[in-house]
């Protein structure tokens, strides 16, 4: 029988995609409200899965990194079906970019791995987050923790503490195989995820939620410092409606000629 | 002169769309070296591009997701100490990259638009809603996947480079048991095409007019979520919030309503040519160019004028 097993899923807050999304005057993305990224609910599932099915105890944790309302998509999470949350909020963390992120990401995770005394882990990720999309954070985080990152995974399985993992590389489909621990990036074909239901709701009350900050990580903001910075940010210019014609029977000619018109043939 | 690093997970036979492109980027900068995690049997023939002047590989060949190919790329930085270190902006050489950028110690940008030797680079984000400049606050290189179609040049032939390996082997921790090539249907990427056809609920699950009309204008073809969702097209097609972003020159539109997720896979594109029956689809707000009617009557009239022009 395989060792006791703690994942921690990476979820993030982020604004609504669905909902108009500016960049303020300090060239930082407006964070007044948001969601868990719907992205996010692919490993969160694919944990719960791993959980229902494998030979050995399983742990689920959230972790996420974010201002105070990031506490948000942690109960989300819990509710989901993670067993506890950690929320890491530091002043210090606003404006991270990759290097910023999975450096405090990657000592959150050892710190949410201190609170267990699991044998293994696994750290599941989704594909990108859906303000940032740099998709760049799980395998920085895996370089740092020192283990492999799969990323573009569509299906995820365990067995006696070996990870396989369906994916896609370029135009070819892979099975990989990889010990734990591990960094893995599901996409949004990995599951079909599941929604809290009334019961799963109350129970996700009685979940622990822990909040820390940097030094609880033993980090200084000196050693979070981004690498990058944005210079200038500037909304793309509203996109004009051109030239609408109705069918009369020539539309498709008209079209075409339009396109040799613009140089586009 | 700014020193370049231009890594490729893989060079096949013939470079893709988006490694000439890189190329051209990279000779528009300075002086390049490749870094490839693999070779074909011929070499680095395919690599004998202008502004290419070295090619560095491991000691034998490292496929993703090996995590030597971030050891093989830092090592390669350690020895020549670039300016700037670019490559495609797909997922596994974003990977690369990352890990590259922790050994390294470096700033990270993806899915630029642009860069200067000077470690500057322009993005699109938020779904293309926005237009961002950034620049790495200290000394080193700077790390950029850029997106395809930025750049306007075509790769100039040039000598072929001398191949160099150094001494990074592939690890044993990552195996592939499997491998194929996912089908190919015999039209240019989704995200490198230069002429995309998408189309959405209103065809209806017939491909064929679709089709027909890409391959008169050789597109590649992508599809909204309703139509991935009901089975008419792989979900590999899907451009939108969760699926593909393209940015194409030209992106004609067939039979899609255009939510807010859809316009966020397709905004940034050059020309939006949109053809719908619904005269009040939000399509048309954003199309430089809106054809009110059925596609089946419009592209069997765009197909038939298309091999007109060409006879």
């Amino acid at each position: 029988m395989p060792g006791s097993l703690h994942i921690i899923t990476l979820v993030k807050w982020v604004p609504d995609a669905q909902l108009e999304r500016q960049i303020g005057e300090d060239r930082r993305l407006i964070r007044s409200e948001g969601i868990l990224g719907e992205l996010d609910e692919h490993p969160l599932e694919a944990a719960l899965q791993i959980k229902e099915q494998y030979d050995a105890e399983v742990r689920v944790s959230a972790l996420t990194m974010g201002p105070p309302g990031a506490s948000a998509a942690v109960k989300k999470a819990l509710q989901i079906g993670a067993d506890d949350g950690f929320h890491l909020t530091d002043e210090a963390l606003q404006a991270a970019d990759i290097w910023t992120t999975a450096a405090a990401l990657s000592a959150a995770i050892s710190y949410v791995r201190s609170t267990a005394s699991a044998d293994e882990f696994l750290v599941l990720t989704g594909m990108a987050s859906e303000d940032g999309e740099t998709a760049a954070v799980p395998a920085q985080v895996a370089a740092r923790l020192g283990v492999p990152a799969l990323t573009q995974a569509t299906d995820v399985a365990l067995k006696d503490s070996q990870l396989v993992v369906d994916r896609i590389s370029g135009n070819r489909f892979q099975k990989v195989s990889a010990p734990l621990p591990a960094v893995v990036a599901v996409t949004d074909q990995a599951n079909e995820p599941r929604y809290p239901n009334f019961r799963a709701i109350m129970k996700a009350k009685k979940k622990s939620t822990t909040t820390f900050s940097l030094a609880e990580l033993g980090l200084t903001r000196y050693a979070v410092e981004s690498k990058v910075s944005l210079l200038a940010a500037e909304p793309r210019p509203e996109r004009q409606a051109g030239e609408i014609i109705h069918d009369d029977g020539a539309a498709g000619q008209k079209t075409v000629e339009f396109l040799s018109k613009e140089g586009l043939l | 002169m700014t020193q370049v690093l231009v890594f490729f997970d893989r060079v096949d036979a013939h470079l893709t769309p988006a490694q000439a492109e890189l190329l051209t980027h990279a000779d528009a900068l300075g002086e390049a070296v490749v870094v490839a995690g693999s070779l074909p049997a011929q070499g680095a023939a395919p690599l004998a591009v202008k502004g290419v002047t070295g090619v560095l590989t491991g000691d034998g060949p490292i496929y993703a997701p090996n995590p030597a190919l971030g050891e093989l790329l830092a090592a390669a930085a350690g020895e020549l100490h670039p300016d700037l270190i670019i490559g495609p902006d797909t997922p596994d050489t974003v990977d690369v990259l990352s890990q590259a950028a922790v050994a390294l110690n470096a700033g990270l940008i993806t899915g630029a638009t642009g860069v200067t030797g000077s470690g500057a680079a322009t993005k699109s984000v938020l779904a293309g809603s926005w237009r961002t400049t950034a620049q790495i606050s200290e000394d080193g290189p700077l790390l950029a996947t850029l997106r395809p179609n930025t750049a306007s040049q075509q790769a100039v032939p040039g000598p072929e480079p001398e191949v160099v390996e150094l001494e990074v082997k592939a690890s044993s921790a990552v195996q592939i048991l499997e491998e194929s090539a996912l089908p190919d249907s015999g039209r240019p990427s989704l995200t490198e095409a230069s002429t995309v056809v998408a189309f959405g609920r209103g065809v209806d699950g017939d491909l064929s007019l679709v089709e027909q009309l890409a391959d008169e204008l050789g597109a590649a073809i992508g599809a909204s979520r309703v139509a991935t969702d009901a089975g008419w097209i792989d979900h590999s097609a899907q451009v939108g919030q969760t699926g593909v972003t393209v940015s194409p020159p030209l992106y004609i539109s067939v039979g899609i309503s255009g939510a807010v997720h859809q316009k966020a896979g397709m905004q940034t594109s050059g020309t939006i040519v949109a053809i719908n029956k619904d005269e009040d689809a939000s399509v048309f707000e954003i199309a430089d160019f809106g054809v009110v009617g059925d596609l089946n009557d419009v592209l069997p009239q765009m197909i038939a004028e298309l091999r007109r022009r060409k006879d």
